[in-house]
This record gives C-alpha cells, structure tokens and sequence, in this order.
C-alpha cells in the first residue's frame, strides 16, 4: 500500500486551511509522506506578506461560527501555518504551488512563504502521488 | 521504569498532542519511556492508532480528573 496522502488544498479561508494542515499534521506523526498541491485561493493564502491575516471562514460558518472559530483561538489554538510549519519539522511534510495559479495570481517564488518547497506542474503532482489516497479541500 | 521525558499537551487540541509526542519521542533512546498528559477527548483513541501505526508501544493509558495519561514505549 502506498502510504502517502496528497492533499489539494483549494480553499483560501482559514477553516478549510486549518483543516487541512490537520490532516497533514496527523499524516507526519503518524510517519506517512504528506504531499500539499496548493491551488488558487489555498495558493493565495500562503503570500508571505499575509499568511498570518484574517482569511474569512467558509459561508457556511455563520455568526455563531465564526463566534466558536474566534473563541478557539482566542483559548490558544494553533493558528494553520504553525501547525503546518510543525507537521513539516516533525515528519515528510511536501509544499508545492500550482504552477498555473501561480501565473493566474501573478505570485513569484519569492512572493510565498519559506514553507512553500517549490512549484509544480499537475503531472509532477500526480507522479508523487503515486498509487496513494488523494484529498480535495 | 523511569519516565526518561515528560510532555504536557493540556489544552491542546488536535493533532498537537500527537504532535508534540512525536517530536518528544524523536528526543529519546529505544526502549526508554515518555509521558504525554492531554485534555483533548479524541486523544485516546488518536494515541492507540499513532502507537498502532508508528510501532511504538502504548504501554499506559488512564483517565483521571478531565486528563488523559500516555505512556510509550520507543521501538
């Protein structure tokens, strides 16, 4: 069994990106090759000038959602990045851009965060993520 | 058997205090011991499927006043 999870990480709100790096953390602990492909908003939300600013939350979180998600990190939970920048000192934890929304945001290599391990084609993506289980969020 | 490294995951939730016991369990020798003290309900069965899946031996886990007790093993 190939034992590496791939996620595409879409989404640029802070919900979903906390959610992901969830599920890339526990990959890394539990010693599994984690592979992250970030598209579009996901993408966007790993600018190094504004990976630490308030993203939103998905519509469906609502008032009260949004009252939980503020509580939550206001009792100190890990913001996404941290957890993801730990997931990545821990385990084998791969950060790749998507090469076409890297064009379509007008985004350099420079412009992302240090955790960002470089950028790539769907090609390469599908090549690492070989015969294991792929996530879309 | 000694406790060779003690972490305190209280008030973490998910997935740090696994997390933080792998980072723990990266510092110590084969055959030594660490103990990891959490609040998160999902710990308990998080830390029987990390010691499952890592090969690291789950030898405690208890329950006392809203914490959870691990104790593991290094393979």
């Amino acid at each position: 069994m190939d034992e590496t999870i791939s996620i595409v990480l879409f989404s640029g709100t802070d919900d979903k990106l906390a959610a992901a790096a969830v599920l890339a953390a526990g990959g890394a602990a539990l010693g599994r090759p984690v592979k992250i492909f970030l598209q579009y908003w996901g993408l966007n939300a790993f600018r190094v000038d504004s990976i630490m600013s308030d993203h939103g939350l998905a519509p469906e979180a609502g008032m009260a959602g949004k009252a939980a998600v503020d509580a939550a990190a206001k009792a100190g939970q890990a913001h996404w990045a941290d957890t993801l920048r730990m997931a990545k000192e821990l385990g084998e934890v791969d950060i790749q851009a998507c090469s076409a929304s890297m064009d379509i945001l007008k985004l350099k290599a420079t412009d992302l965060d240090p955790m960002v391990d470089g950028v790539e084609g769907v090609a390469a993506f599908f090549i690492n993520a070989g015969e294991g289980q792929i996530v879309f969020i | 058997m000694e406790i060779k490294l003690k972490v305190d995951a209280s008030g973490l939730s998910c997935p740090l205090p696994i997390l933080k016991a792998s980072q723990g369990m990266k510092t110590v020798e084969q055959g030594e011991l660490i103990e990891v003290i959490a609040t998160d309900p999902g710990s308990v069965k998080d830390f029987a499927a990390w010691a499952t899946s890592t090969g690291h031996a789950l030898v405690e886990s208890s329950a006392a006043d809203g914490k959870f007790r691990f104790v593991l093993r290094h393979k």
